[in-house]
C-alpha cells in the first residue's frame, strides 16, 4: 500500500519538475516559434550553477533557495543572451534555429563536464525539508511534498501572468499572431527576450529544486530534454493547460514504468506520444504544428 | 557533363581506388573507410534533408537499430549473410514505423518527433539491458567473407566498403535525378501545389524516408562490422547530430555536398581527438559557426566563392564592359 502511495507522490513531484521545464519550453515555441533544444542543457546548467552556490562558491555559501534563485537569474541571463546575439539573427528559419540550439547544447555539455567533471553531484535536501510526515500508515517525504507546492504555486502564477496581466495579454497576442501584435504597438522582440529569459530560469529554477532527488550528472541534459518534448508533443505547444497535463501523464508513466518494468521504463513513455500522435498530431491542448 | 566534371570525376575515382598505395599507413585507410560508410549515412540523411526538406534528428536511432541487430544476430549465432539480410528487413521495418509516426506533421513537428523517437531508442539501447547490453555494448567478432575473400585486413575492408559505397552514390544519382526525385523536391518547394497536381506528397515523402532509412541501415552495418563493437553512444542525439552536420557542412540537396561533409567531419574528429579529448565543444561551436556564416554549406559555398573571384578576374580584365552595364539607363 505504502509503495503505491510513494510511488504515486514521486510521480507527482517528478511531473512537477517536468511541468516546470516544459512550460518554459512550451511557451518559446509558442511565442517565438523556436524549438528551444538548449532547454534539457538549461536545466542542467541551473543544477550545476545551483549546486555549485550551495556548495560554496570563492568562499560564499549560500541557503538553498536562494541559491536556487541565483542559478535561475543566472541561467536567464545565459538564455537571454544566446536569444539577443544568436537566434535573433536567424528569425523564422526553424532549421537554422534548430541546429544553433543544438550547437549551444553540445557547448554546454561539454563546459559543464570541463568545469564539474564527470562524477554525479549530490545535492542535500533542505535541512528543515528533510523530514516525512506521516498520515495513518501511509509516510510523504516533506521535500517532494515541497516540489508539489511549489510547481502549483508556478502554475498558478504563470496562469495569472498570462490570463490576467497585460504582459501576459501581450503575450499572447504574440502567440496568436506575432505581425498583427507588432501592428498595434506591442514590442514583440523585447517580449521574445522576456519569455526566453522566463523560460530559462524556470527550467534551471527546476534543475536545481530537482538536485536532490535526481542528482546533477553529465547527460542530465540528455535525459531531460526528450522528456520535454514528449510533454510539449502531447500537451500541444504554446498551451500552459497542455504542459500541466501532459507533465502529469509523463511524471506518472515514467515513474510507474521505472518500478514495474525498468528496463522498458523509456519506451513506456513512447505508448502515449504515439496514440496523441496518431489520434490528434497537434497534441491534447494544442493548435496545429507547421 | 561537362568535360572538366568527367575529368574531375575520373580524378576522383583513380584516387578513391588507389588510396591505399599512397596513404600507406593503415590508420589513414581506417579513417577513409570510416568517411565513406558515414558518407553513405549523409547521402541517406540528405535525401530527406536536402532533396525533401525533412529534418531529421533520429537517423542515429535507425543507424542504431542495424547495428544492434547485426550484433546481436552474430553474438547468437547466425551467420554473416543471414544476420546482414535480417538487420536490412528489422531496419527497413523499423523505418517505416519511424516514418508513419514522425510524417504525420512537417517542417518543425517533423524535427521534433524525429528527434523524440531517436532519444527513445537511445534509451532502449542503454536501459533494455537483456538484449543491448547496456552501456557495454555488444562485441562482434570477424568480419564477413564475401566469396572467400577476407576482409579482415584494413585495405581489404576499405574496398569493400569502397564497392558499397560507390554502387550507393550509383543509386541515389540516379534516384535524385528520376521522375520520383524531381517530385520529392517538388514536395519541398510547394506541396499543396504537388498535392493539387494529384501527387499523393504523403506517399512521396514516405518512400524517400524508406529510401533513406535503407542507406542508413546500410552504413549502419558496414559500422559494425568495422568497429567490431556497437554501444549506446552510437545511437546518442551527437551521432544524429554529426549526421546533420555532415550534410548541412557539405551543402544539403548536393550530391558531393554530404560526401565532403563527411569527410570534413571525420577528419576534424579524428585529428582533433588526437589534441583535446573533448570534440563535442568544437562540435557544438562548428554548428553555430556554420549556420550562422556559411548557411548554404561548403560546397554550394565554395563555388559561389569561386564564381565570385572568378566574376572579380572577369572584370579587373574588362572593366569597361562592367562600367557599361553598370550604369544606371538614362
Amino acid at each position: 500500500m505504502n509503495f503505491w502511495i510513494l510511488l504515486t507522490v514521486n510521480s507527482i513531484t517528478f511531473g512537477g519538475l517536468l511541468f516546470l521545464l516544459s512550460a518554459g519550453f512550451s511557451l518559446i515555441f509558442g511565442l517565438m516559434r523556436i524549438p528551444n533544444l538548449t532547454h534539457g542543457s538549461l536545466f542542467m546548467l541551473g543544477a550545476y550553477v545551483g549546486a555549485t552556490f550551495i556548495i560554496g562558491f570563492i568562499g560564499l555559501k549560500f541557503d538553498f533557495w536562494i541559491a536556487a534563485i541565483l542559478a535561475a537569474l543566472v541561467v536567464a541571463a545565459f538564455g537571454a543572451l544566446c536569444e539577443r546575439l544568436l537566434l535573433r539573427r536567424l528569425p523564422g528559419d526553424q532549421l537554422a534555429q534548430v541546429l544553433v540550439t543544438l550547437g549551444i547544447s553540445f557547448m554546454v555539455a561539454d563546459f559543464c563536464l570541463m568545469v564539474w567533471g564527470g562524477d554525479p553531484i549530490s545535492v542535500a535536501t533542505p535541512q528543515h525539508l528533510g523530514g516525512f510526515i506521516r498520515y495513518g500508515i501511509a509516510v510523504f517525504p516533506l521535500y517532494r511534498l515541497a516540489i508539489i507546492g511549489i510547481a502549483a504555486l508556478v502554475a498558478i502564477c504563470l496562469w495569472l501572468l498570462l490570463e490576467r496581466t497585460r504582459l501576459g495579454a501581450m503575450i499572447r497576442a504574440g502567440v496568436d499572431d506575432p505581425e498583427m501584435a507588432r501592428v498595434v504597438g506591442i514590442r514583440v522582440s523585447q517580449l521574445f527576450t522576456i519569455v526566453f529569459a522566463l523560460g530559462s530560469a524556470l527550467a534551471a529554477f527546476a534543475g536545481i529544486i530537482g538536485g536532490p532527488i535526481l542528482s546533477v550528472y553529465p547527460g542530465l541534459d540528455q535525459d531531460m530534454l526528450p522528456l520535454a518534448l514528449v510533454v510539449v508533443i502531447l500537451g500541444g505547444t504554446g498551451s500552459l493547460l497542455g504542459s500541466f497535463v501532459g507533465s502529469l501523464i509523463v511524471g506518472f508513466l515514467y515513474n510507474f514504468g521505472q518500478a514495474l518494468l525498468p528496463e522498458l521504463a523509456y519506451f513506456i513513455l513512447f505508448l502515449p506520444m504515439l496514440l496523441v500522435l496518431v489520434v490528434r498530431p497537434q497534441g491534447l491542448f494544442g493548435r496545429q504544428l507547421q | 557533363m561537362s568535360t572538366r566534371a568527367t575529368i574531375a570525376l575520373g580524378v576522383a575515382l583513380l584516387a578513391l581506388v588507389t588510396l591505399p598505395y599512397w596513404l600507406t599507413q593503415i590508420y589513414y585507410v581506417n579513417v577513409a573507410s570510416q568517411i565513406l560508410f558515414y558518407a553513405i549515412f549523409a547521402l541517406g540523411v540528405n535525401l530527406l534533408l536536402g532533396y525533401a526538406g525533412l529534418v531529421s534528428l533520429g537517423h542515429a536511432g535507425l543507424f542504431g537499430i542495424a547495428s544492434y541487430a547485426t550484433a546481436y544476430l552474430l553474438a547468437a549465432g547466425f551467420g554473416h549473410t543471414l544476420s546482414i539480410v535480417a538487420a536490412l528487413i528489422i531496419g527497413l521495418f523499423s523505418t517505416a514505423i519511424f516514418a508513419a509516426l514522425s510524417l504525420r506533421t512537417a517542417g518543425i513537428g517533423f524535427i521534433m518527433i524525429t528527434l523524440a523517437l531517436g532519444e527513445i531508442l537511445w534509451g532502449l539501447a542503454y536501459r533494455w539491458i537483456s538484449i543491448t547490453n547496456g552501456d557495454n555494448g555488444i562485441s562482434v567478432h570477424g568480419r564477413p567473407q564475401p566469396f572467400g575473400l577476407s576482409l579482415a585486413s584494413a585495405n581489404s575492408f576499405y574496398y569493400a566498403t569502397l564497392f558499397v559505397f560507390l554502387l550507393c552514390v550509383i543509386v541515389v544519382t540516379i534516384f535524385v535525378r528520376s521522375p520520383f526525385g524531381a517530385a520529392l523536391k517538388g514536395t519541398r518547394d510547394q506541396p499543396r501545389r504537388m498535392t493539387a497536381l494529384g501527387y499523393h506528397v504523403w506517399m512521396i515523402r514516405f518512400w524517400a524516408c524508406m529510401f533513406s532509412g535503407l542507406l542508413t541501415c546500410i552504413a549502419g552495418i558496414l559500422f559494425v562490422y568495422y568497429t567490431q563493437f556497437i554501444s549506446p553512444q552510437t545511437v546518442a542525439l551527437t551521432s544524429s547530430a554529426e549526421v546533420v552536420l555532415m550534410v548541412i557542412s557539405g551543402g544539403p540537396a548536393t550530391l558531393l555536398g554530404p560526401i565532403v561533409g563527411a569527410g570534413l567531419v571525420v577528419v576534424v574528429k579524428s585529428v582533433v581527438s588526437g589534441f583535446i579529448e573533448r570534440w563535442n565543444f568544437l562540435l557544438g561551436a562548428i554548428f553555430v559557426a556554420i549556420v550562422i556564416l556559411m548557411p548554404e554549406g561548403l560546397v554550394p559555398g565554395t563555388v559561389r566563392l569561386w564564381k565570385l573571384g572568378w566574376r572579380k578576374t572577369m572584370a579587373r580584365r574588362r572593366p569597361a564592359v562592367i562600367a557599361k552595364t553598370g550604369e544606371p539607363a538614362p
